[in-house]
């Protein structure tokens, strides 16, 4: 049950997804009767589980939702932007009230009671609420799991007393088309006690006048059972409407479709009584007659196949996409196995070198064919684990709204490539920047509706959230047409934080630039939605751990663009393979800036062990990684080396030296945690074509863990140049 | 062992229906929709179908209309589980040929009576 239990939410998030998808796309002006029955359907299907979970709280507003979905569905309500508005809402309350049940809490009514009641407000019409509807279904049946013949027994009735009921039972053509059979319902009422009946089967036409599909006899029962006459009732229940059927208990008729004096006296009129055993053979018989024809094709049904053919021409627009679901660790060990075969696939290709076999030609192309394979097969490893960005950026949709109304700013998400795909992980590690993005750009990037008027804008700000691949990569943009980056103002308070010197000229990329920098915040008062803390600095310090690189640029009264470059995953790595002290490390490409070839007056010493290099006036901390790392004991002689420029996570410039650059790779990542334990300043390792061990490494330890104490404040922001 | 075909979009019903049928001795097979149902029909034989009512591509009432236009299928109980209980849509359920109509959520001891209940 358990298991069921978390399918169950697991296909909550598939509906919610749908839904709000569905009603975005409502919202957007699509009057599409798909769409609306797509979110119909998902409310449904959540209401439907959450029954069975009984999550009473969830079914309810389920319920009220589906109820409003309903009128839409069949036209009752023409949803209206403002109507659609409090659909959003709704959508986002029953998200709460799934998450809130999943981690088996309740949420307090209050907190959304204003939705419920508007939802509610959209079903009533003239101020009434229609009955039918609103009684539709009700949480109590949850116990029962049927509802009209759920009814109890009246307790006050002693266990023993038994009852006697007579029972007419007329079976019309219809109850046999619809596949019941009055042998099943007598055998099933033979059950509740001991039964008599008798088939009257007086109105059985001539053998060549009888219609197949007729139904000719009829039956009274006489029934003893302790049953009480629910019970007896229930027995009926599929067959109701389709027979005329009537109940006489102990001497009181208490139900009646027909006219039972009449059809007391027909059945009454041949009483043909048998033993009870006896009457689910005569009715077998009864049933072979009816049988026998359906065999024969007799049957014309026009009408029924025009019904049936609208759904079909429906299916034939819905494209079908065969899916199986794979178990995580399965992929990951494929993943981890398919690095292993880049990796023999690469040390292979060297022995040969080694081995020269070069010369042979056949032996080189075989080899190229298994490269091009291998680079094949981990491309197609690598895109099981890609997801479409489609459900983070659905999330942020919910973010604009709610920082648009708590800030009373009219704000539109435009969403552009959801169906572009990256890493899962990335995925993921993505929703927390990218919701603090979004909540920048609609608090501090998009002005308030007056403010817009006066510049001459539409009252509606507009966000835009796109992504693409773009050259291996992945590219996320967050624009927002707001009055762009307030440059004098960003300048003062780094000023007055300290950040930067009083007297320092910077452009306007650099003072954009300002805002990554840690324990920095614009917002004049700070909101209670940007929040505080969690500043621009920690999104690019998340951006960056994830591989990937953020920029921002801004026209005063236009707007600003956040760009963010990621990986297409994390299981490869572009990098630049060096040389230190006869090992071979690699440096990920996204973390260098430029490679410098220092001359010796570009060095300076800083305190006892500490040096900088002058790059183009600018002077930014050297780290000599030989000795960083405890490879070698004497500091290298920078003309003899090569300077990696890199920058970190939280801005800073850095040069690393190393011996010398071998070339530009992509390395597979191997977790150095598995499989050894953590290293200072080693991010992970990697295996190089002659089988050995190469570390990645993690230029952000690297940096912190040498200049902490030795670099000075104003070095730490390297922009000075 | 008797067949019950089970038609239902989501994949929390047709795993409870899956259990609940298994333990009770049934042999169960499973369809997404009505389309999904009817191609299922095409390669085994149910002795009873259990169809959801609201799905996508084709409906309960399409699939039950279908099925019982097919001469094979004429006699197998279809048994519709659906969560509304509103009576307009049993009729209709009805005139399509549906055997009989359970409301969700089911208690599966109910499930269980009603299938032998129809099931020859």
């Amino acid at each position: 049950m358990a298991a069921i239990r978390q399918t169950f939410f697991q296909e909550c998030e598939e509906q919610l997804s749908e839904m709000e998808m569905g009603l975005l796309a409502m919202d957007e002006g699509s009057t599409d009767s798909e769409t609306v029955n797509a979110v119909f359907r998902a409310v449904h299907s959540i209401k439907g589980g959450a029954g069975a979970f009984k999550l009473t709280q969830l079914v309810q507003f389920a319920h009220t939702f589906e109820t409003a979905l309903d009128f839409v569905r069949s036209g009752k309500l023409n949803p209206t932007s403002e109507m659609m508005k409090i659909m959003l809402r709704a959508a986002d309350v029953l998200a709460d009230l799934v998450e809130a049940s999943r981690e088996g809490r309740e949420i307090n009514e209050a907190s959304y009671e204003t939705v419920a009641s508007d939802i509610k407000s959209l079903t009533l019409i003239d101020g009434k609420e229609e009955v039918e509807e609103a009684i539709d279904f009700q949480p109590t049946v949850i116990d029962f799991g049927f509802s009209g013949i759920s009814v109890e027994a009246t307790p006050e009735e002693e266990v023993s007393s038994s009852h006697e009921y007579r029972i007419g039972f007329t079976p019309q053509p219809e109850l046999y088309a619809n596949a019941n059979e009055t042998a099943l319902v007598l055998r099933e009422l033979n059950r509740l006690g001991t039964m008599e009946a008798t088939c009257d089967a007086s109105a059985l036409p001539d053998l060549e006048s009888i219609d197949p599909n007729g139904a000719y006899f009829s039956w009274s029962i006489r029934l003893t059972s302790e049953h009480e006459i629910a019970d007896v009732r229930e027995v009926f229940e599929f067959v109701e409407g389709e027979a005329e059927l009537s109940i006489e208990s102990d001497g009181q008729p208490e139900v009646s479709d027909v006219d039972i004096a009449a059809l007391l006296a027909k059945a009454l009129g041949t009483p043909t009584a048998s033993e009870p055993d006896a009457a689910p053979e005569s009715a077998t018989t009864a049933q072979e007659i009816e049988i026998a024809p359906a065999v024969a094709e007799i049957i014309p049904a026009p009408a029924v196949a025009a019904e049936a053919a609208k759904p079909d021409a429906k299916a034939a627009a819905v494209p079908t996409q065969t899916t199986i679901r794979v178990e995580f660790d399965r992929v990951d060990r494929l993943i981890n196995l398919v690095g292993e075969l880049v990796i023999n696939q690469a040390m292979l290709s060297q022995r040969v070198i080694e081995a020269n076999f070069a010369g042979s030609s056949s032996v080189i192309i075989g080899l190229e064919e298994l490269e091009q394979l291998t680079r094949e097969i981990q491309e197609s490893v690598m895109a099981i684990r890609a997801q479409p960005v489609k459900p983070l950026f659905q999330r942020m949709s919910r973010i604009v709204r709610e920082v648009a109304d708590a800030t009373s700013k009219e704000v539109r998400l435009k969403t552009d490539g959801e169906a572009t795909e990256i890493d899962k992980t990335v995925v993921e590690r993505l929703a927390e920047p990218l919701t603090h993005m979004i909540r920048n750009a609609v608090d501090h990037g998009i002005e308030s509706p007056e403010q817009r008027l006066a510049a001459g804008k539409p009252a509606e700000g507009l966000v835009r959230l796109t992504a693409a691949h773009r050259s291996g990569r992945i590219v996320i943009e967050i624009a927002d047409d707001g009055a762009g980056i307030d440059r004098p103002k960003v300048r003062a308070s780094a000023i007055k934080k300290g950040l930067i010197p009083a007297d320092a000229q910077l452009t306007d990329s650099e003072i954009d630039n300002l805002l990554f920098l840690p324990g920095f915040s614009t917002a004049s008062t700070i909101s209670n939605i940007s929040g505080r803390g969690v500043g621009m600095d920690v999104v690019k310090r998340s951006i960056q751990a994830l591989g990937g690189r953020i920029s921002i640029s801004s026209r005063p009264g236009l707007g600003s663009t956040f760009s963010m470059s990621l990986p297409l995953t994390l299981a490869v790595l572009d990098g630049m393979a060096v040389s230190v002290a006869g090992q071979t490390l690699v440096v990920p490409l996204t973390a260098i800036v430029e490679t410098l070839k220092p001359k010796k007056t570009d060095i300076h010493a800083l305190g006892a062990e500490g040096r900088v290099m002058s790059i183009r006036n600018t002077f930014v901390p050297l780290i000599d990684v030989g000795t960083q790392l405890g490879f070698r004991e004497t500091a290298a002689q920078p003309e003899n080396s090569v300077a990696i420029l890199v920058e970190t996570g939280g801005g800073a410039r850095n040069a690393l030296l190393v011996d010398s650059i071998q070339d530009q790779r992509q390395v597979v990542i191997k977790s150095l945690e598995a499989n050894y334990g953590t290293v200072e300043g080693i991010a992970a390792a990697t295996i190089l074509g002659d089988g050995r061990v190469a570390l990645i490494l993690d230029v952000d330890a690297l940096v912190t863990g040498s200049f902490e104490e030795s670099v000075s404040g104003e070095l730490r922001y390297g922009t000075g140049g | 062992m008797q067949t019950i075909l089970t038609v239902d979009d989501s994949r929390t019903m047709r795993d409870m229906l899956r259990m609940a049928l298994v333990e009770a001795g049934f042999n169960v097979v499973q369809a997404v929709d009505g389309v999904d149902g009817l191609d299922v029909l095409q390669q085994s034989t149910p002795d009873v179908i259990v169809t959801d009512i609201n799905m996508p591509k084709m409906d309960g009432f399409g699939l039950i209309e279908a099925v019982r236009k097919d001469n094979r299928y004429r006699k197998v109980p279809i048994l519709v589980l659906t969560t509304e209980s509103d009576a307009a849509k049993k009729q209709r359920a009805k005139e399509a040929g549906a055997t009989g109509w359970i409301v969700k959520p089911f208690e599966p001891t109910k499930l269980i009576a009603a299938i032998r209940r129809v099931a020859a």
